[in-house]
């Protein structure tokens, strides 16, 4: 069970403060809006996702535990965190 | 098994199923009518009805394409206050097969409805309709209240049109908030939807078909089509053909056949749009020697979607059409999710400028840099569906940019579908096998 980024696209304003702090794994589309290149989190970039998370100013970016549900009718109760 | 213990009664043979004793001059089929045609609603425990319809192969029809059986099983346990929402919204502008369901076959969908909702446990089933489609909630509020007593409460709810209002989770916020708009998933309706509790979406000729079904068994279902694209179909032709309208066809039917049930080409065509909107383009050439089933239309990177055929003729211009059709799903967007927002209408307005030749040398790539970038970044499909379409159109209508630039383009429009319910008017429908 790995540590997957994944952005809420509704909540998201384009502050762009995630790529900045996470370059690494976050780029920025023409219009601001981040780009996650690569979902999982690697150990060693765990610490930063985390400060990228908690400097969300909409609370967009989270950090989660699961592979997201992909389909309607997917089988098996939800196991993620809701975001806010 | 148990899918052989239902459907006792014999099915018809061939065509029409869902279509069968359909009034030619438009009238809404009675209950008595379609208790004439269909038989009773027939009794079998949850358990037989789903295996029945996992047994059949059915899979959605509003464009997903997804196992229905997967999807009843998901809400298993659901219980009373679950809800089976028939999503009538139909905002495809190029379709009309579930207008037409709903309006001349309303028992049919209501059968469906009833019977799904009861293998779930939910006792509640919502016929969700938008505005444009007059005619079907005339229908719906006319077939409720003549219906038999039944296990659950039959409701119908009338929103907002739009592109995006028709999408699962924008229909279950609307029914609960009154905003026809996209969530972020999870959770899915199936987890958590209407009032909270789990709540199924399907469309009215799944559910349709589902009540076929339920009455003559899964392998009567299997009569028609192949193995992995078992029965009938319901598709939508418009474009250049000579008799537009909402067609049954069996799962197999040669794309030469299907336009020959529409009349037949009315003009040579270049051209043909499969899915609708939310579809690609492909070279009529091509077209040609496609059959009616998911696999040979993956091969071209098709989907049926919803059913929908767009026949182009050769006098149009692909690539003018085509920009009216983005700018369009542009307008379309919710606007919640900033690269649908921001992107689509860039999108747009690109394809815009390479149709009438004023585009930068490089703009080809730009837009091919965007579909790539908007691609799966929106709550909903709605970004994913339109740069899809815009791929499909730059690689079918590719050839032609250069003449373009070079020459004004007086190809003159050929009047594509703007808005929900906008392809034809009256339905002019029939079955041809």
């Amino acid at each position: 069970m790995s540590d997957r980024l994944r952005v809420n696209p509704i909540t998201c304003e384009a502050h762009g403060l995630c790529a900045e702090l996470l370059p690494e794994l976050i780029r920025l589309d023409d219009w601001g809006y981040p780009i996650i290149d690569q979902a999982e989190v690697p150990p060693e970039l765990l610490e930063l996702a985390r400060k990228a998370v908690d400097a969300c100013p909409t609370l967009a970016l989270a950090l989660e535990r699961a592979p997201a549900a992909e389909r309607p009718g997917a089988p098996g109760p939800p196991r993620l965190p809701r975001i806010p | 098994m148990s899918a052989t213990a239902m459907g006792a009664a014999p099915g018809p043979s061939g065509l029409p199923r869902l279509l069968a004793g359909l009034d030619p001059r438009g009238a809404t089929m009675t209950h008595a009518d379609h208790v004439r045609v269909h038989g009773e609603l027939p009794r079998s425990s949850p358990r037989q009805l789903i295996e029945a319809v996992e047994m059949s192969g059915l899979r959605g029809r509003g464009g997903a394409d997804f196992p229905t059986a997967v999807k009843l099983r998901s809400m298993a346990g659901g219980g009373r206050r679950a809800t089976l929402i028939v999503n009538g919204s139909e905002t495809e502008p190029a379709s009309a097969k579930d207008r037409l369901l709903l309006t001349r076959l309303p028992h049919l969908v209501l059968d469906g409805a009833v019977l799904a909702a009861s293998a779930v446990g939910a006792g509640t089933v919502i016929v969700k309709l938008g505005e444009h489609s007059r005619e079907a909630v005339r229908a719906i509020e006319g077939a409720i209240p003549v219906r038999p007593a039944e296990p659950v409460d039959l409701h119908l709810a009338v929103g907002p049109d739009g592109y995006v209002t028709g999408e699962e989770t924008a229909v279950v916020q609307y029914l609960n908030r009154g905003v026809a708009k996209p969530t972020f998933v999870p959770p899915l309706p199936f987890q958590r939807g209407y009032r909270g509790h789990p709540t199924l979406v399907q469309n009215p000729e799944t559910l349709a078909q589902l009540a076929l079904i339920a009455r003559y068994g899964a392998r009567w279902f299997r009569e028609l089509g192949s193995e992995a694209d078992p029965g009938s179909a319901l598709v939508t032709i418009s474009g250049a053909v000579s008799a537009p309208g909402v067609y049954e066809l069996a799962f197999g039917t040669s794309m030469t056949d299907l336009l020959a049930a529409a009349g037949g080409a009315s003009e040579p065509l270049q051209a043909l749009l499969v899915g609708g909107y939310f579809g690609t383009w492909v070279q009529a050439s091509r077209a040609f020697a496609l059959r009616l089933s998911r696999e040979e239309l993956r091969s071209v990177g098709c989907a049926l979607g919803s059913g929908v055929l767009i026949a182009l003729g050769e006098r149009a211009c692909g690539l003018h059409e085509s920009a009216t059709v983005i700018e369009y799903l542009a307008s379309q967007s919710a606007g919640q999710c900033g690269p649908c927002a921001y992107g689509l209408p860039a999108i747009a307005e690109s394809v815009r400028a390479l149709a009438d030749g004023v585009a930068h040398e490089r703009e080809r790539e730009r837009v091919l840099r965007w579909c790539a970038q908007v691609r799966g970044r929106g709550a909903c499909h709605h970004p994913d569906g339109a740069v899809r379409f815009v791929e499909s159109a730059l690689s079918v209508f590719g050839a032609e940019l250069e003449w373009h630039r070079r020459q004004r383009c007086t190809a003159p429009p050929v009047g594509l579908p703007l808005a929900p319910g906008g392809a034809a008017g009256p339905l002019p429908a029939a079955a041809r096998r």
